[in-house]
């Protein structure tokens, strides 16, 4: 249980937020060349980072809009609040 | 077994006012090597150490716990213990446990306190009807006890629930599996614990693993707390912490961990005698034999290790807890606590061999594994000892999911994950 500062409409409860997983998983460009390992590794495989993990949320009770977080899992402490498209920071 | 327990061991003891008990297990110091080393002192580690020795002939083994023995979710789960799950390779594992359940306190001497009480599952909406009547046939096909009760016999089963048909959620039916019930979870981890020790297995608590060490696709080892372990076979049951312990081998697992929460009610008179799962609220409830009501809470949707678990989770179990029974409205809460599970995404368990040769894992039973915790230790001693899964849990393998071969539990389990 914590508070998000959500970029768009600010300090939140972490209720009306939901939890997207794990941020910077890139989509792959070409699927159909994909093969079994590599979809088994997009799909399914993930870090499950116990410290500061990067992560996507989305503001579900709220404006809606999605946003990347870094938490660290330990704690959940946020250490920062990030727009889709920008560039993480550097923790 | 050296210190046999029995009604006159008992009696013998009560002469010198039971000061002379001898301890159930001994605190080694490691060795430098070991055959094989089991991280995580857990039910299910200390289980799977106990068959290791037990039918496997393996005697020299070790078992590291970061804490001590049964600190973790062994200790922090609603004790429910059940078989009925829908497809097959889930009712053969779970069912295998169950039969071991049966007789555990007689093959341990040591009194888990099994209790066939019964579980039964709930029905609130039509879809529920239909998918817990299908359960019901799937269970029974599989030679798995399972009944259909409709709302009234719900009632008889269970006088204190609320089957007014005008509550939010309406109680239409509900299954009930009579071999089903719950056991004492500490008494799981000091049983086997103590029946493994007696077969010469080491139980080392208070050591870390800190890294793992290979030799291109073989390991060689365990880095410590207490130092470097040597050993050709790593079996890691390190549950909510399994990816942590996977990436210092360089691995992925298709886990993630969140907490989940449990809670107790102060103690009262006997009033609910057996456990009520219910899906679609997502409450369930039970009593111990100390006469607090069990209750367990759902998953935090975002991964976290911090073993708490958010206000609102509680709020919403306790809200449908009250719906259901409302003689309930006064009774005071007096602890809550979270633990952290490790969920895959298909909610079903992982026994299996790792593509690093002497490195096996036994995780992501999510929010359930305290009911399978004797099958999955036999299963998991009979995977390491042969590097080869046994027929049981040859469904449970890492490479599911990447075959796509997955045994989606999600729907068949007691409450959404």
């Amino acid at each position: 249980m914590f508070i998000i500062n959500c970029p768009y409409c600010g300090v939140r409860d972490q209720s009306e937020f939901s939890c997207g997983g794990e941020a910077h998983i890139v989509r792959p460009k070409q699927p159909t060349e994909l093969s079994d390992d590599e979809w088994a590794e997009y799909l399914f495989m993930r870090k499950n980072i116990k410290g500061v993990q990067f992560e996507r949320w989305n503001h579900a009770h709220g404006c809606r809009k999605w946003f990347n977080m870094v938490r660290d899992t330990s704690n959940d402490k946020i250490h920062a609040v990030y727009k889709m498209g920008e560039k993480p920071p550097v923790i | 077994m050296k210190n046999k327990y029995s009604i006159f061991s008992l009696i013998k003891n009560a002469f010198s006012q039971h000061e002379n008990w001898k301890q159930a297990w001994g605190n080694p110091e490691p060795k430098k090597e070991y055959e094989a080393v089991i991280v995580g002192g857990g039910g299910h580690g200390l289980a799977t150490a106990y068959y290791l020795a037990k039918k496997h002939n393996m005697k020299n083994i070790a078992v590291l716990e970061k804490g001590w023995i049964g600190g973790g979710n062994t200790g922090r789960n609603t004790t429910i213990i059940r078989s009925n799950y829908l497809w097959d390779a889930s009712a053969g594992l779970y069912d295998h446990a169950l039969k071991i359940w049966e007789n555990l306190s007689q093959e341990l001497n040591y009194n888990i306190m099994f209790s066939q009480r019964g579980v039964m599952n709930l029905a609130h909406n039509l879809q529920d009807v239909r998918d817990l009547k299908r359960r019901t046939h799937a269970n029974r096909l599989n030679g798995i006890d399972a009944v259909w009760l409709d709302t009234k016999q719900v009632k008889e089963f269970c006088p204190i629930i609320n089957t007014s048909p005008d509550i939010r959620y309406p109680v239409l039916g509900g299954t009930l599996q009579r071999r089903a019930g719950t056991a004492r979870h500490d008494a799981v981890a000091w049983g086997y614990a103590r029946g493994a020790d007696a077969m010469g297995v080491d139980i080392i608590q208070n050591c870390e693993v800190k890294g793992i060490k290979r030799n291109g696709d073989q390991v060689e080892g365990v880095e410590t707390s207490k130092g470097f372990i040597k050993t050709k076979k790593i079996g890691v049951v390190a549950a909510g912490h399994s990816s942590v312990i996977a990436n210092m081998a360089g691995l992925k697992l298709p886990l993630e961990s969140k907490p989940l929460q449990a809670l107790v009610s102060e103690p009262v008179k006997p009033i609910i005698d057996t456990v009520v799962m219910s899906n679609a609220v997502h409450a369930y409830v039970s009593q111990s034999d100390k006469g607090e009501l069990v209750i367990g809470a759902g998953t935090d949707a975002y991964v976290s290790y911090t073993q708490r678990g958010s206000h609102d989770v509680v709020e919403g179990t306790l809200k449908a807890i009250l719906e259901l029974y409302p003689i309930f409205s006064r009774m005071k809460m007096l602890r809550q606590w979270g633990g952290i599970v490790d969920i895959c995404p298909d909610a079903s368990p992982i026994i299996s061999k790792t593509n690093i040769k002497g490195l096996y894992f036994n995780c992501g039973w999510g929010t359930g594994g305290f009911k399978a915790t004797p099958g999955s230790g036999d299963l998991f001693a009979h995977t390491i000892a042969n590097d080869e899964p046994h027929k049981l849990n040859a469904a449970f393998n890492l490479n599911r999911f990447v075959s796509g071969d997955l045994v989606d539990e999600h729907g068949a389990a007691a409450v959404a994950h």
